[in-house]
């Protein structure tokens, strides 16, 4: 009888060695993953420092440039904060309390990752820009949303809301009440009991969370292509410049700052790898 | 515990209605302000229908390519071992962490106009579902791995030992338990793919009746002041997301009762 495929192999060890079906489907996987991902990042990679370090150090420099990432960390600092307190305080009422309309809330969470990021933006501009309502009123109080920082904040806190609740949800769940009841009944407050018991037992969803967040709030290009109106030196997001140098055939300028960011998503990565089976081992001995 | 969530599911609403309702809502109420007649009009406009059609129709070819490689590399993730499998797992979600535009820029360096393998898929539908797949990859491995994980590999023994041969097996016993998963990711990519944005603006050169998606159509009939018509393909768009994250909570419940 020819040997099994022996699947077994893939805990216990190599079982009876690769045979060649297994061969060729690593072979068909990593190929496709070589030609979609890894040779074309490697390209860019290898195109940005085919001239030395000299001109993509001197290309980042520039004033734009700098300008640039200082826009993007403002606007997703602000985005995280923001999507943290809420994403805490949703998946906080999602796994602990009952109310009405609560499936609901639950549902509408999900909304926006499935929102195309130009439709967020047109939407915002309806309701914040010059001439909508809302909009024209907080002009009147001379608060400008669209065209300037606050709108790109409220637009990358749309596409990067549910990250953080669909994180630490369901770890709440499955910790239960047991020890927050525990600390309630030897008289700890809520404030403790939130800050002693749960934080500690959701820091790394929380932290997976927020991770996530900032990776997305940084490559956020739509959305806030739409409500920037993409000034430069004023309003323009590193990704926005990206496109705006590679259109005006600055190819030096786009291709370093996209190194930049290929790097710090490759930190995420890592980041978020490093996380992921710690958390999942910490559920599991809970 | 202490204190009714009142408060909570208050400041919760009111945020969540401010940041992304009733802004939905108004893209709606636009695209039907010159009522159900110019909605319909401002949707079947030759270059409004041909992106519209031509998002669907690469969602559905990316959805399907997503599920054979998806699969494919969750199942040599899982089941098979190699050197360098654990920077092959870190990879996967390469295309979460990196922005959309710089998706677009690496994929025509390799592809594009000065490629050194002389393939050009510059300004071609095949150049925009080739974005659209770098940022959908991770959504069906994503979802299928754990489950394949958890598959007891004793019944794939039973099966070969019963005589089953790799394919029946994995047809037979491998496939049915991982339905739900790869639906879940499929349905995951089809929503991704028919709102992408960044990843195809530089790659499709915004060709209208060639490779204009949706979203860049949108994105030029705001910069051209034609909101009504931007917001009309928008609740287009919007309708079919909102099917699709139906779609996807029916799903979630045929895997749990399945399980």
């Amino acid at each position: 009888m020819p040997e099994p495929t022996s699947p077994r192999g893939g805990r216990a060890g190599r079982g009876g060695g690769p045979g060649r079906a297994r061969l060729l489907l690593r072979a068909v996987a990593l190929g496709y993953l070589a030609a979609l991902l890894v040779l074309p990042v490697g390209l860019v990679l290898w195109r940005t420092f085919a001239g030395g370090l000299g001109p993509v150090l001197s290309s980042l420099a520039d004033h734009s440039v700098l300008h640039a990432f200082q826009i993007t960390a403002i606007v997703a600092v602000a985005a995280v904060v923001l999507n943290t307190f809420f994403g805490l305080g949703v998946a906080l009422l999602l796994a602990r309390h009952r109310f009405a309309g609560k499936r609901a809330l639950n549902a509408l969470i999900d909304l926006p990752v499935a929102v195309s990021p130009v439709v967020v933006g047109l939407a915002l501009i309806l309701v914040y820009g010059r001439f909508a309502p809302v909009g024209s009123w907080l002009e009147g109080l001379g608060f400008q949303v669209i065209f300037s920082l606050p709108g790109m904040i409220i637009a990358t806190v749309f596409v990067s809301l549910p990250l953080v609740v669909r994180e630490v949800q369901p770890v709440l769940v499955e910790i239960g009440i047991d020890q927050e009841q525990a600390a309630w009944t030897l008289g700890a407050g809520r404030f403790t009991t939130f800050r002693r018991i749960t934080l500690p037992a959701i820091r790394w969803a929380l932290a997976y969370g927020v991770v996530l967040t900032l990776a997305r709030a940084m490559g956020e290009f739509g959305a806030v292509a739409v409500v920037s109106g993409r000034l430069v030196d004023k309003t323009q997001t590193v990704t926005l410049l990206v496109e705006e140098r590679f259109q005006n055939f600055d190819q030096v300028t786009a291709y370093a700052t996209s190194c930049v960011m290929a790097v710090i998503a490759i930190l995420t990565m890592i980041a978020i790898n490093v996380l992921r089976p710690t958390s999942l081992a910490e559920k599991e001995s809970a | 515990m202490g204190r009714g969530p009142g408060l909570g599911v208050g400041v919760a609403t009111l945020w969540l209605s401010l940041v992304v309702l009733i802004p939905l809502a108004a893209v709606t109420l636009r695209a039907g302000e010159n009522g159900w007649g110019g909605f319909w009009a401002a949707v079947t406009a030759p270059e409004a229908a041909s992106a519209l059609r031509l998002t669907l129709g690469a969602a559905v070819v990316v959805s399907i390519v997503d599920v054979v490689f998806g699969t494919l590399v969750a199942w040599v993730l899982v089941r098979d071992h190699f050197r360098g499998e654990r920077v092959v797992e870190v990879l996967i979600d390469l295309p979460f962490a990196l922005p959309t535009i710089v998706a677009g820029l690496v994929l025509l360096s390799l592809y594009g106009a000065t490629s050194p393998l002389g393939i050009h898929l510059a300004y071609t539908r095949a150049g925009v579902v080739m974005a659209l797949l770098f940022v959908t990859l991770p959504f069906v491995v994503r979802t299928v791995q754990p489950v394949l994980a958890e598959l007891d590999p004793e019944m794939e023994d039973a099966a070969a030992s019963l005589g089953a041969g790799r394919i029946t097996t994995f047809r037979r016993i491998v496939l049915p338990n991982l339905l739900p998963a790869i639906s879940a990711g499929a349905a995951l990519s089809f929503a991704r793919a028919i709102s992408e944005f960044g990843s195809t603006v530089l790659i499709s050169g915004n060709l209208p009746f060639k490779t204009q998606v949706a979203a860049v159509h949108i994105f030029g009939q705001i910069e051209t002041d034609n909101v009504t018509g931007a917001a009309a393909v928008s609740t287009v768009l919007l309708v079919v997301a909102l099917l699709v994250l139906v779609a996807l909570d029916l799903l979630s419940r045929w895997g749990a009762k399945r399980a």
